[in-house]
């Protein structure tokens, strides 16, 4: 027997996040949840493995096909296991009139990653607009947004990820 | 420059940064949920009149007239009506409805009270963009607090009447701003954009009348209450009603959201020392993108515009989201429009071809020129294939089923009509003449 994907406390978790999205809806609209549906898994499993992704479309009274359709449409959707820090450097234009550009290389050249690679701590992609131009250059780490970022700032941030 | 610009007192923004702003108890001391104490004692029909008469036009991108929306909401659809709203802020450049989920939110919450009871609306999504974490939090907060207070629920400040709230995160993707994309996600499907007619008023939600509004257009509505229709109309043109949010960002010394006259100038928002407070130290302007990176660039010389919809129309651009990206003359132009094509190429749903094909197809040729590699001819091909997703001018003749194909497109037409030389001497000189510093005065990073 391959192990269940959830314990017996992620699987209350699930259940109970489930429960409370199909009641935002009407009853015979379940599959309207499915973005929400997405994001609870995925912060439970950190990201969306395909045993999850069948278990969300079953919850939802959909084919898992549908579920993967919208997991792959959606860029925050982790449908491969990312590192322990996922980094979305904003390199739009009014950041890079702000020297995002020159952040981003810093990042790649300290984290030993190019942009859009992975290891187990760090997955460092360039990400688009994230509403922040007037305090550029910003970033985000797992969804928590910093911003009006210098050198001295970042590295404060990069040194308290362990 | 003179302060021309007729003074406004803020209305939107007048509580950002003081202390427990988003907080029910502070917004309640500043009169908050007083225009939807009123709103409750009209006829719904009167309170879309009021909206009307207002002038109040949406903030979200295109300026609809926001009375005029809600009156195409059919009074005897047998079908549940729904009120959406939409928080997708996605629009680069634009980040003023950040602030109203973060430090005001219960001001966006009594427009969607005074809607949804205008309407006969009993459910409302707010929909945010999946980024948002901490404005969802703000705003998931501040519904709490309005289910407590008896402003949603079974009743309304005592009134019969039921309206129930829930916050919806997208996931990240720019096209679900686009209202009918916006629904499909609400629906619980990837961000296509559906045909219009019919229009989401008619068929919307789960094949159901529904509204969907911008963040800022329902934080206005109160205001039209409190203060009285005729008075936020005479705040602003005879055909916009109000103030504005805009959104300053790029080579200017004080970026941020200022809330504005619908008569400000763009010189006056770079230049006057409520606001921009001018360029870098030696530095000039060399272009101004008006209203989020969609909106056709204008030069330095045409800065003596109002920020306000019908005023930008004239100079073939557009007053959009609000967000104002000034490039200084040390800005390289290429550099620049190879970025918001990016963007588009990026954000492209691909479900029409023109702008699934064409949007990366700018991109790359945009690339070659900046990298030296470009060839006669490229300048012609790049202007081709932008007309093939939507020709310009005037804005709006895209061949795609949603504007992200207009969006993508303008802002390539519009950089090639005032910069040509500046692509030209990238294919000339085989080379970018800004180097490596093509991002102004503030792009070294430090």
């Amino acid at each position: 027997m391959a192990e269940p994907l959830f314990t017996p406390e992620e699987q209350k978790k699930f259940d109970a996040g489930i429960a409370e999205i199909i009641s935002h809806y009407p009853p015979d609209r379940k599959s309207a949840g499915m973005l929400p549906a997405l994001r609870v898994l995925q912060e439970i499993k950190g990201w969306l493995p395909p045993e999850g992704l069948r278990l969300v479309a079953k919850s939802l009274e959909v084919t898992p096909e549908r579920a993967y359709e919208v997991a792959s449409f959606y860029v925050m959707y982790h449908l491969k296991k990312p590192g322990k820090y996922v980094i979305d450097v904003c390199t739009n234009l009014s950041c890079s009139l702000w020297g995002a550009e020159k952040m981003l290389a810093y990042l790649e050249e300290k984290l030993g990653l190019k942009a859009g690679e992975a290891n187990e701590k760090f997955t460092l992609r360039e990400t688009e607009c994230l509403a922040s131009c007037g305090t550029a250059p910003c970033l985000q780490i797992n969804e928590d947004h910093h911003e009006s970022l210098t050198r001295a700032k970042l590295d404060a941030i990069l040194a308290k990820l362990s | 420059m003179t302060a021309t610009a007729k003074t406004i007192d803020p209305i939107i923004s007048a509580a950002w940064g003081k202390p427990q702003s988003w907080t029910l108890d502070s917004y309640k001391k500043r009169g908050g949920y007083e225009g939807l104490k009123k709103a409750l004692e009209m006829q719904p029909a009167a309170i879309i009149d009021e909206v009307k008469k207002s002038n109040l036009r949406g903030r979200g991108g295109a300026g609809f007239p926001t009375g005029l929306k809600w009156s195409f909401v059919p009074k005897d659809s047998p079908k549940p009506k729904y009120l959406a709203v939409n928080g997708d802020e996605s629009e680069p450049g634009t980040f003023k409805d950040r602030y109203i989920l973060e430090d005001d939110p219960h001001m966006m919450l009594e427009g969607i009270a005074i809607a949804s009871y205008a309407l006969g609306v009993h459910t409302c999504y707010v929909y945010l963009r999946g980024e948002f974490k901490f404005p969802a939090e703000r705003c998931q907060a501040a519904i709490d607090e309005a289910y407590k207070a008896g402003i949603f629920g079974k009743k309304m400040l005592g009134k019969d009447f039921e309206l129930n709230c829930y916050l919806v995160r997208g996931a990240g993707a720019y096209i679900c701003g686009e209202e009918t994309a916006l629904l499909e996600s609400l629906e619980g499907k990837k961000g296509w954009p559906r045909l219009k007619p019919p229009f989401p008023a008619v068929v919307g939600l789960f094949g159901s009348p529904t509204v969907v509004n911008n963040v800022e257009t329902l934080a206005s509505v109160p205001h039209v209450f409190t203060g009285g229709s005729d008075w936020y109309a005479k705040l602003g043109t005879d055909k916009s009603g109000g103030t504005r949010l805009v959104c300053l960002s790029g080579s200017v010394n004080r970026p941020g959201v200022y809330e504005v006259s619908m008569f400000t100038t763009l010189a006056e928002l770079i230049y006057d020392d409520k606001f921009g407070r001018g360029m870098p130290a030696g530095r000039k302007v060399k272009a101004v993108i008006p209203g989020g990176s969609s909106a056709p660039v204008l030069g330095a010389d045409e800065l003596d515009v109002a920020m306000e919809f019908e005023a930008l129309k004239v100079k073939q651009t557009m007053a959009g989201s609000g967000g104002v990206i000034v490039m200084d003359d040390s800005t390289c132009m290429v550099r620049s429009l190879w970025r918001v094509a990016r963007f588009y190429a990026e954000e492209s749903c691909g479900q029409c071809t023109p702008c699934r094909e064409g949007t990366p197809w700018q991109t790359r040729l945009l690339r070659k020129i900046e990298e030296g590699r470009g060839e006669p001819g490229d300048i012609e091909m790049l202007s081709n294939v932008a007309s093939s997703i939507a020709p310009y001018p005037p804005i709006g003749l895209g061949n795609t089923i949603c504007a992200l194909g207009d969006a993508a497109a303008l802002p390539t037409h519009s950089f090639l009509m005032r910069y040509k030389d500046e692509f030209e001497a990238h294919i000339r000189e085989h080379r970018c003449p800004f180097g490596d510093k093509p991002w102004g005065s503030f792009g070294d990073w430090s």
